[in-house]
């Protein structure tokens, strides 16, 4: 059974390129826009793996992280922080936070993929 | 002394009140049973008049003005509230003590006098023995005895301390300065002067009573003892305006002073004590009344044709008016020297500062055994050695641990001395041992010349300090906004970086895609090497509007000023988008009016900021119905152009956030809006650089309209603008 992954982004075209990337590797992928939406679908859907934008409208990546740790059901789901501030104190914010990695943009595709099967354990 | 005379006063009272007693009790029936008797007497009654008419006012007047002065200025008075004073505190015991003996010693003199003229009546006895003759009468021999060893003590106590206080006055101020300005070297060569300090008092006293015997002589038969006594009272009071004015005012200076004794003593020998010589017969008394020379203006007792008053006030107006206008008048003519504003600080100041202003202006070095040494020479050597020795130890030294003497300590000898040999003699005495370096107006003018500077840099130093401070709050708030703009400055980085790098990850990740799946198929390729290349493209349009900003808000961009007609831009650009609104299906309405006046503005400018309205517009426009209208109107001072769509509009928060830099407003409906988020800070700019506004009017769900103002162009280019053009 393929591992299911969502990418949270506002982006349309870094969506574009992951989910292309990601379905072409076999997952199961997730798409959302927005912070609230990536919320509402880890509810829903409940992915193995969220790739999370920080920089998002609404509800930006720090906060649907708390509140995704703040839910016992889904400690299970993995967080990968994306973000295109690459400073030292926002990645150790996202890892506070109970982010499980950290990706600076732009990223190297091996590299996420890497990082994205590491995640899952495969 | 001072013990002797209290006992002699006090016998005086006792004899004085004893014979009052006896009199108004003994010979009448009380105060109530003499004054009786004034009524069956009418020759006495003209002396129960308040005022006796010989005198008037004028005369009372003069008379309680010079008693009063008499208190304060009589040798006898001054030796005996000041020289003999040992504490301070006394005077202010003396000042009610002294005003309550004048009352009781008065209390029977008019009973006296009254009795006595009753008595004798017709007998032709002096009046100034009636306190004697009245008991004598009586044959009360026991009270005649008391009231004579009253008078005889009284004569002897008033005679003892006028002349000891004569003789001092004249050993000190007047023989030891002449002593020492003439015979200088003598004198230091003498080892003890005690001795000739005595000899010279002891002269001096007998000098003195021989003088008031001869005075007695010529003039007292001539007068009572009440007028002799008036004479040396005006005589006395002429002091006042000197010793009053050096109290109180600063500007009294020492030529004022000499000049004001000098008329004031001229005035009072020419109008009181010539006439009384002249009265006892000693001058020819032509003078008084044809006046001096045969001018009558210059009679002596109605000198400048002043008549009217009795001869004591006559001669106090005179003399006051010519010894305070010489002392004013002189002293008027020249500011204080040094030493005398010195001194005048010294009185005038006397209660404010306690503080020893003459030791403070003493400079100089004396040894202690010098000084004690002078100071044994005048006073005795064990009178000297004990003096010292409580001097230090109330300065809390042990006796002979201090060798030099501090300023104090010399004060304290010139002090020793001032009373034995008077105080202009002992400051040349002190001189002499202490190495002063005398304070000549030159050091006291540097002396204050260095305060002033000292007071001028302490001024400058604080100015300085308050510069500093203001100049410290500059800086801070300098830093602070520095500090903010820095923030501001890493907040722009942040967010160029964060705008370069999100085109950045699509580029590479496409990039990748394709290169790492050769076999990827083709409308898969060609999607996203179209999506490479408008990434691309949005990463060189950042660039440019970054760096087109930066110029802009550092103030190095390139403006082109001209007259512009604001329509022909409008058209200029509505024709560069019209393609976007094709295809859009946008309906573009225009309202635009000829012949309005020109403005000023950078042509290129000026259609980059239509370009961004006009695109904003398209981007936000809905799919269906899309319509856009761009309005050109003439307000009062300007043009005014409305860019209008029926989009989304924009929420009433939003208003402002959207002309802030990489501040874009998406719509959960809408994606992120295409852009760099840098247009609308740049248009905004771009106006208000030429003067105008812009801004947005929204109701959101009811479209967005855009609004910015241009003024006109300054009247005289544009007539010129319009000659050149017709």
């Amino acid at each position: 059974m393929s591992k299911k992954i969502l990418i949270a982004d506002d982006e349309q075209n870094i969506v574009i390129s992951i989910e292309f990337l990601l379905r072409r590797e076999g997952f199961a992928v997730l798409v959302a826009s927005d912070g609230e939406e990536a919320l509402a679908k880890v509810r829903a859907e409940r992915p193995d793996l969220v790739l999370l934008d920080v920089m998002m409208p609404k509800m930006n990546g720090f906060d649907v992280c708390q509140a995704l740790r703040a839910d016992p059901d889904l400690s299970s789901t993995r967080i990968l922080m994306l973000t295109a501030k690459g400073r030292d104190t926002e990645v150790s914010k996202g890892l506070g936070l109970g982010a499980d990695g950290y990706m600076t943009k732009p990223f190297s595709t091996k590299e996420l993929l890497a990082e994205v099967r590491k995640l899952l354990g495969m | 002394m001072v013990a002797a005379i209290a006992l002699e006063s006090v016998v005086k009272l006792v004899a004085f009140v004893a014979v009052g007693v006896f009199v108004t009790y003994g010979l009448y029936d009380g105060f109530g049973d003499i004054f009786e008797h004034l009524n069956t007497h009418p020759e006495l009654q003209r002396l129960a008049i308040a005022i006796p008419s010989g005198k008037g006012y004028t005369g009372w007047f003069s008379l309680v003005v010079l008693s009063a002065m008499a208190v304060l200025f009589l040798p006898r008075q001054f030796q005996v509230a000041v020289v003999e004073n040992v504490n301070e505190a006394h005077l202010k015991r003396a000042a009610w003590l002294f005003p309550l003996y004048l009352l009781l010693i008065n209390i029977f003199v008019l009973p006296i006098a009254l009795g006595g003229l009753l008595h004798f009546a017709g007998q032709g006895v002096d009046a100034d023995t009636f306190v004697l003759t009245l008991p004598m009468s009586q044959r009360h021999e026991s009270l005649t005895l008391l009231v004579f060893v009253g008078g005889l003590s009284a004569a002897t106590g008033m005679v003892i301390v006028e002349t000891i206080a004569l003789s001092t006055m004249v050993c000190n101020d007047l023989v030891m300065p002449l002593l020492l300005r003439h015979q200088r070297v003598a004198l230091e060569e003498a080892k003890d002067l005690s001795g000739l300090l005595l000899s010279i008092r002891r002269d001096a006293i007998v000098g003195i009573l021989l003088l008031g015997y001869l005075y007695f002589r010529l003039a007292g038969e001539a007068y009572a003892l009440v007028a002799i006594g008036l004479i040396s009272f005006s005589a006395v009071a002429q002091f006042a305006p000197a010793m009053i004015g050096g109290m109180y005012w600063r500007g009294g200076t020492r030529g004022g002073a000499v000049a004001g004794l000098l008329a004031g003593f001229l005035v009072w020998t020419y109008t009181l004590l010539l006439p009384s010589f002249a009265k006892s017969g000693w001058l020819p008394d032509g003078f008084l009344t044809q006046g001096l020379l045969g001018i009558e203006l210059l009679q002596p007792q109605q000198l400048f044709g002043l008549s009217g008053f009795d001869e004591i006030s006559h001669c106090l107006f005179w003399s006051f008016f010519a010894n305070i206008g010489a002392y004013v008048g002189v002293s008027l003519l020249r500011p204080p020297t040094a030493a005398e504003a010195t001194q005048a600080t010294v009185f005038v100041d006397a209660l404010k500062d306690t503080g020893p202003v003459g030791a403070a202006l003493w400079r100089g070095r004396a040894k202690v055994s010098d000084l004690q040494d002078l100071v044994g020479r005048f006073l005795g050597p064990a009178r000297g050695q004990s003096l010292f020795a409580a001097y230090a130890r109330r300065r809390g030294f042990t006796s002979g641990v201090m060798l030099e003497a501090d300023a104090q300590l010399v004060q304290f000898a010139e002090s020793l001395l001032a009373g034995a040999i008077g105080s202009a003699s002992a400051r040349v005495m002190v001189a002499s041992v202490a190495k002063e370096e005398p304070l000549s107006i030159d050091e006291v003018m540097h002396i204050l010349d260095e305060a002033s500077q000292l007071r001028t840099y302490s001024r400058e130093l604080e100015r300085k300090s308050r510069e500093l401070t203001a100049a410290t709050l500059e800086l801070q708030e300098a830093n602070e906004r520095l500090q903010e703009l820095d923030r501001v400055k890493d907040d722009i980085m942040s967010s160029v970086t964060h705008e370069l790098r999100t085109p950045l990850t699509s580029i590479r990740a496409f990039s990748e895609l394709l290169r790492d799946d050769p076999r990827m198929h083709l409308p898969d390729r060609v999607r996203f090497l179209g999506l490479i290349v408008s990434e691309a493209e949005r990463l060189t349009r950042l660039i440019n509007q970054t760096l087109d900003l930066a110029k802009i808000e550092s103030g190095r961009a390139d403006w082109n000023g001209c007259e512009l007609d604001l329509k022909e831009i409008i058209e200029q650009s509505i024709a560069a988008t019209s393609q976007l609104f094709r295809e859009k299906e946008a309906h573009v309405e225009l309202d635009l009016p000829d012949n309005l006046p020109l403005i000023l503005a950078d042509r290129d400018r000026l259609i980059q900021v239509m370009l961004n309205l006009l695109s904003n517009a398209v981007k936000f426009l809905p799919p269906d119905n899309a319509r856009v209208s761009v309005v050109l109107q003439r307000q009062a001072d300007g043009l005014e152009v409305s860019v209008v769509d029926n989009g989304p509009g924009i929420r009433p928060e939003d208003q402002q956030l959207i002309f802030e830099k990489f501040r874009q407003v998406g719509d959960s409906m809408t994606a992120k809006p295409t852009g760099t988020g840098l247009g609308l800070p740049i248009s905004r700019r771009i106006v208000e650089h030429f003067g105008g506004r812009l801004w947005v009017e929204s109701v959101p769900g009811e479209g967005a309209t855009f609004r910015f103002t241009l003024p006109f162009a300054p009247v005289g280019e544009q007539a010129l603008a319009q000659a050149v053009q017709a």
